[in-house]
């Protein structure tokens, strides 16, 4: 039962991975007992599961997720939104004002209109139906300031960082807000502008380089000296 | 440039460009081309020059469009009016609609199309400039652009032909070849998977000859793979590497 790469390899597309007893992750899969990657990525594993790190993908829904969304369409009782994936979301009217809708009386246009951005968390989705969302939760709605920014889904694990150690990194530094979409939009809210452009460079560095080591302390040298930077600027 | 040479093969066995008769024509394949597309790619094969972009899977308009179990896989083909020598209408003609269906068929056997139903997944070709085995370069490229914008893919697919010249099976016809020549056998291939995904043949051929030309075109298939996957991974490792060099000078 040999696995044929070491981890961390770089694989395309039909590299045959291990062969025999394992069990296909993410990004693979298996076929006559072989294990081969599906997309362009770098190969995990511990002891039996194949994973591949896809250095480039889409968003496909799952239930629970948290994701910011652009508002595309006003319907009758709803919103059709776009949350960056080959499925259109619907948001419902009576989640958005916490009440039944009434068609005579409620106007949808000022609640939310086209172009508004909303975090929303999915709350149904299969193969058959789009999915649906709800704001109806502490954190969820519509968003009113700050910095929008999209990198690829798979890598909003890596701005997370182990355990969190990125993104908290990221927040200290910058004083900032952020809101990561699973979706792979984020939303930075500060209380300058500077701040905020900090935290998006910072994030647009990540994603540029998510397949290298040691970002997490390149990050923050990079944020510690633009603050140093700034600092000495005042002081003159 | 449109007489006939006399002799496709000279008398130390050498064909017009130079090249034995198993030498492939020197190809070039870069990813990551087109920032708007998903994923593209563009290729350079002897004088071939072709770009493709992929986008998607994505919501299918028309609406109808949408199948329930499955991503529609659309393809066009297409030759821009400057790629050959007379001017071509930039209407879609009845080779290359053919030509669109056929890549198409060629390609979706390497994709998951079950994975993300109710999608459309458009795949655009553009080729700027033709020198023979356009369908064999498309294929090539629109295959990279696939894996490039992270559509699932079972394999990588390329392609490359193979024929009969004066006699003589020899591997990659360039136009003259192709039009002069008395057969020509384009061949796409799932390298791993070891699976023919295109096989078609134009001319007359002997069953031996048929066999030996398929064998040689699978042969040019597999060297065009490792170019292929090279050019996947300079796109990444190019990154790496150069912070890497940062790094140290920084270090330093």
């Amino acid at each position: 039962m040999p696995i044929f790469l070491e981890k961390r390899q770089l694989v395309t597309p039909g590299d045959l991975i291990a062969e025999g007893d394992y069990i296909a992750g993410e990004n693979t899969y298996m076929e006559n007992n072989k294990i081969y990657a599906s997309r362009v990525g770098i190969v995990e594993y511990e002891t039996k599961k194949m994973d591949v790190v896809a250095l480039k993908s889409f968003y496909v829904p799952r239930v629970e997720d948290i994701v910011i969304g652009t508002i595309t369409e006003v319907g009758f009782s709803g919103w059709t939104v776009d949350i960056n994936s080959p499925y259109p979301a619907l948001l419902r009217a009576s989640d958005v004002l916490s009440r039944p809708f009434r068609p005579q009386k409620d106007d949808l246009p000022p609640v939310l209109d086209v172009g508004d951005l909303v975090v929303a968390k999915i709350v149904s989705y299969d193969r058959t139906h789009d999915p649906q969302l709800t704001v109806a939760e502490p954190g969820l709605g519509k968003i009113t300031r700050g910095q929008i920014l999209k990198v690829t889904p798979t890598k909003i694990p890596r701005v997370i960082g182990r355990k969190g150690s990125m993104i908290s990194t990221i927040k200290q530094e910058t004083g900032c807000n952020i809101i990561l979409g699973v979706n792979g939009v984020v939303l930075i809210t500060g209380k300058t502008l500077e701040d905020e452009q900090l935290a998006m460079m910072a994030i647009l560095k990540i994603e540029e380089e998510s397949h290298t080591t040691g970002l997490t302390d390149r990050i923050t040298k990079m944020l510690k000296e633009a603050k140093t930077g700034k600092e000495e600027k005042k002081d003159e | 440039m449109n007489d006939k040479p006399e002799k496709l093969i000279d008398k130390k066995g050498l064909r017009l460009d130079g090249r034995k008769p198993d030498e492939l024509r020197p190809v070039k394949l870069q990813v990551g081309v087109i920032s708007n597309a998903d994923g593209s790619a563009y290729i350079e094969h002897g004088k071939n020059k072709i770009l493709a972009g992929v986008y998607g899977p994505r919501e299918v308009h028309p609406k109808h469009l949408a199948l329930p179990d499955r991503t529609v896989v659309k393809c066009r083909y297409h030759m821009a009016p400057f790629s050959v020598q007379e001017r071509k209408s930039p209407a879609p003609s009845r080779r290359e609609i053919e030509l669109s269906k056929v890549i198409r068929e060629s390609l979706e056997p390497a994709i998951f199309i079950e994975y993300y139903p109710r999608t459309m997944i458009d795949i655009f070709i553009e080729v700027l400039q033709a020198d023979g085995g356009t369908r064999c370069a498309s294929i090539t490229a629109a295959a990279l652009a696939l894996a490039d914008s992270g559509i699932p893919m079972r394999d990588l697919v390329v392609a490359c032909a193979a024929g009969k010249v004066e006699d003589k099976i020899v591997l990659d016809l360039m136009d003259t070849e192709d039009k002069v020549g008395s057969a020509d056998v384009p061949v796409a291939l799932m390298p791993n998977l070891n699976a023919i995904t295109l096989l078609q043949m134009d001319g007359t051929l002997s069953t031996d000859e048929f066999e030996s030309a398929v064998n040689l075109a699978l042969e040019g298939c597999k060297q065009i793979y490792a170019l292929q996957k090279e050019a996947l991974r300079t796109k990444y490792v190019s990154i790496k590497e150069e912070k890497e060099e940062n790094k140290e000078g920084a270090e330093e």
